[in-house]
């Protein structure tokens, strides 16, 4: 499955349309905090912009911390998100090792669910949709190189 | 968040707490311009001075504001430290949406803070923070400070003011998330006057899409129209600096206090040069895709053998004619240092370039003194006008504090209003002729952004007066119904007026959108209104003798048609502004 990924950061102009269009087409909202893909200035804005979206863990430690279902594994990373399960406890944000979940004032989180509806607005090409790359060999089976 | 009322948060720094109000006059008023009118009128302390403690500081978004792309806008009321009369000035970065998502269609302060202090506002905030430390940094400084201590990174907005604002410099900015300003008419005096060093807006709410089917396909195409058309390109790509060789190569390009229209040296400071030279990157206001805002850089050798700074500027065509071709300086690098010198006091720029470029004049005809100017003036010496501007930010000396209440008035005491380059207030950067100068020295705001004079001087051959004034009315009409939703005036080609009325309908605002004529008229009439109620005399407007002796394409400034103009729209100005039959 394909991932959303943001490669061209560097190109960010900081105009917000992929978060506006991820709340507007995906979560039905006005806004640019209820996203899955939310953008930031990397230290003030002379420093150019950074996105907070889900890196498409595999296996997801936010999956693993819902409670309830609401979040499970989707294949290739990520998560699938099934809203009517899920009991605001936040757990999932508190799991996410990256921030990329959003809690809004009710406790509801928002995640990217790389459905890649964000990336047709940025202005700048600085999103795309990307195939999961191939999954990583068990340590077990690595063998290490030695000297 | 659609609403038939107006959600105001006005804020008392006296005591440092703030009433949430839901005032009346959505159909009438509908947001910005027309909703900083109606407060300055609810709230305005017409008879006392700009200073006085009790005077609103308005911020106001409009009922398009974050719902379709370049609604992108704030306008700022106040009553202005340069002429103490009604003002507005507008400004974007990422106010606009942070106001929108703090769930606020206008943010009113009052009061005056007992120590200088930040007030942080927001969805479910509000706090007035003593931030005494704070007062006497730069704009830049206090940007980065404030970046630690309140929380909210990338969706938040951070106004505040430098030196000059602190000084209560009538040419002081508000500076908007470092690269944007409400420049103009003083905006920061008012603040300084105020004890408010920096307003901080989080944007941390979110609402629910507008009912019905509309709304999303029509963000749909127009944000097509911005992106995937050629209509923008001209602000993405080298921005409104490509202005600057478009008008010297027509003689309409101030330059040295205008006592030319054009340079033959020009090449250092067009926006082709800029692009290519200094060009670092551009950005954008948050809820626009076209990324207007260009940052240049300039690297500085500061130690052998190889110690070096950078520095990011933004720069636009107003900011390069006002230091770089008003003063002679005619290299963009040097240009980018004085714009950041001028950033790091919180002036602004285009009134602070053009009433140096007078001082240079007047210190070259000997008015002025080293006494006076502390360091000796000459067209060109980009040295000597970094510290120039750092005195007039500062208030160096009795002559920089008077300077900086505006030009006219220090030529008042030192001589040389005969070549004071002043419409109303520091003039715009177009020597195009005799409607924009009578556009911009009787305009509301004072700017070049009233009406398009500019562009009328440039497309029409005739001089027939009243084809001219009726043009300024119907133009600044049209210009005020997009600064009531609120639009960036960029966008004046994609939101024509029955676009501006399917946005509306689109998000709710069915009433609004019924009668965008109507409502434009009111709005403008109301902002007349209170701009004469507060002082303003069209009538005794006077247009600089150097003003009637610029040459440009056309051949000399026509003196008999400026005078026409300038008499009939006075008495346009004067029928807008009458008393309607209610006594408003």
């Amino acid at each position: 499955m394909k991932m959303l990924s943001t490669p061209r950061m560097e190109r960010c102009i900081g105009c917000h349309s992929c978060s506006l269009a991820c709340a507007r087409l995906v979560h039905k909202r006005l806004s640019w905090d209820t996203a899955g893909i939310r953008i930031r200035s990397t230290g003030g804005l002379s420093t150019g912009f950074e996105a907070k979206p889900c890196l498409a863990c595999d296996p997801a430690p936010c999956a693993a911390a819902c409670p309830t279902g609401a979040y499970s594994q989707r294949k290739d990373g990520g998560v699938v998100v099934k809203k009517k399960l899920c009991i605001r406890c936040g757990a999932c944000s508190r799991a996410c090792p990256v921030d990329a979940i959003y809690l809004d004032p009710s406790g509801e989180p928002f995640v990217c669910i790389h459905c890649g509806r964000c990336v047709e607005f940025c202005p700048h090409d600085c999103l795309e949709m990307v195939e999961a790359p191939a999954p990583r060999a068990v340590d077990a089976d690595r063998r290490e190189a030695r000297p | 968040m659609i609403r038939d009322y107006f959600r105001v948060l006005t804020v008392d720094l006296s005591t440092g707490r703030g009433r949430i109000e839901e005032i009346d006059g959505r159909t009438a008023c509908a947001g910005g311009s027309g909703l900083a009118a109606l407060l300055f009128s609810k709230t305005g302390l017409f008879d006392r001075t700009w200073d006085d403690p009790g005077q609103p500081l308005i911020f106001a978004i409009g009922p398009l504001t974050g719902y379709f792309p370049l609604m992108s806008k704030v306008v700022c009321a106040f009553k202005s430290p340069y002429h103490d009369q009604y003002a507005e000035s507008h400004g974007g970065g990422r106010a606009a949406l942070s106001l929108r998502f703090a769930d606020l269609d206008a943010l009113v302060i009052t009061g005056k803070a007992r120590r200088p202090s930040c007030l942080v506002v927001g969805s479910r905030t509000l706090e007035v923070k003593d931030v005494h430390y704070l007062w006497g940094k730069s704009v830049q400084r206090t940007g980065r400070i404030l970046r630690r201590m309140v929380g909210g990174s990338g969706h938040r907005s951070i106004l505040r003011i430098g030196p000059a604002g602190e000084n209560l410099s009538a040419m002081a900015c508000i500076n908007v998330d470092t690269y944007r300003h409400f420049g103009r008419l003083g905006g920061g005096g008012v603040m300084g006057a105020k004890n408010l060093k920096a307003i901080v807006i989080v944007g941390d709410g979110s609402f629910d899409l507008p009912a019905g089917k509309e709304y999303s396909p029509l963000f749909q195409k127009i944000y097509g129209q911005v992106t995937e058309t050629s209509m923008m390109d001209k602000y993405h790509n080298l921005g409104t600096p490509i202005n600057v060789a478009v008008l010297n190569g027509i003689q309409a390009l101030p330059c040295r206090n205008l006592q030319a229209t054009s340079d033959p040296a020009i090449d250092g400071i067009t926006g082709e040069t800029f692009a290519e030279r200094t060009l670092l990157r551009n950005t954008a206001c948050a809820g626009c895709p076209v990324g207007c805002i260009h940052l240049g850089f300039v690297r500085e050798k500061f130690g052998e053998p190889h110690e070096y700074l950078y520095r990011q500027v933004t720069y636009d065509h107003e900011p390069i004619f006002a230091m770089g071709a008003m003063l002679g300086v005619l290299d963009a690098s040097q240009v980018l240092i004085l714009l950041e010198i001028a950033e790091k006091m919180g002036l602004d720029v285009m009134s602070a370039g053009v009433a140096l470029a007078w001082a240079t004049e007047a210190f070259e005809k000997g008015l002025l003194s080293e006494e006076e100017t502390l360091t000796p003036l000459k067209f060109g010496d980009a040295g000597a006008y970094g510290l120039a501007v750092k005195h007039l930010g500062e208030g160096a000396n009795d002559f920089y504090r008077l300077l900086a209440q505006g030009t006219l008035k220090a030529a008042a005491k030192y001589g040389g209003t005969d070549f004071a380059c002043v419409l109303g207030q520091e003039m715009g950067g177009y020597a195009t002729g005799e409607v924009f100068f009578v556009s911009q020295a009787l305009g509301l705001r004072h700017s070049h952004l009233d009406a398009g004079g500019y562009s009328y001087d440039q497309k029409q051959k005739g001089k027939d007066v009243a084809q001219a004034v009726e043009f300024l009315v119907q133009d600044e009409k049209a210009r005020v119904l997009l600064t009531s939703m609120v639009s960036c005036l960029f966008a004046r080609e994609v939101y024509k007026e029955t676009v501006l009325a399917d946005c509306l309908n689109a998000v709710g605002y069915r009433d609004l959108a019924q009668n965008t004529g109507d409502l434009a008229r009111r709005i403008q009439k109301m902002r007349w209104q209170i701009r004469l109620k507060t002082g303003f005399d069209p009538g005794s407007v006077q247009i600089p003798e150097r003003f009637k002796q610029v040459v440009t394409w056309k051949g000399p400034l026509d003196t008999e048609y400026l005078d026409s103009l300038q008499k009939a729209y006075t008495q346009q100005i004067r029928e807008m502004g009458k008393s309607d039959e209610s006594g408003s």
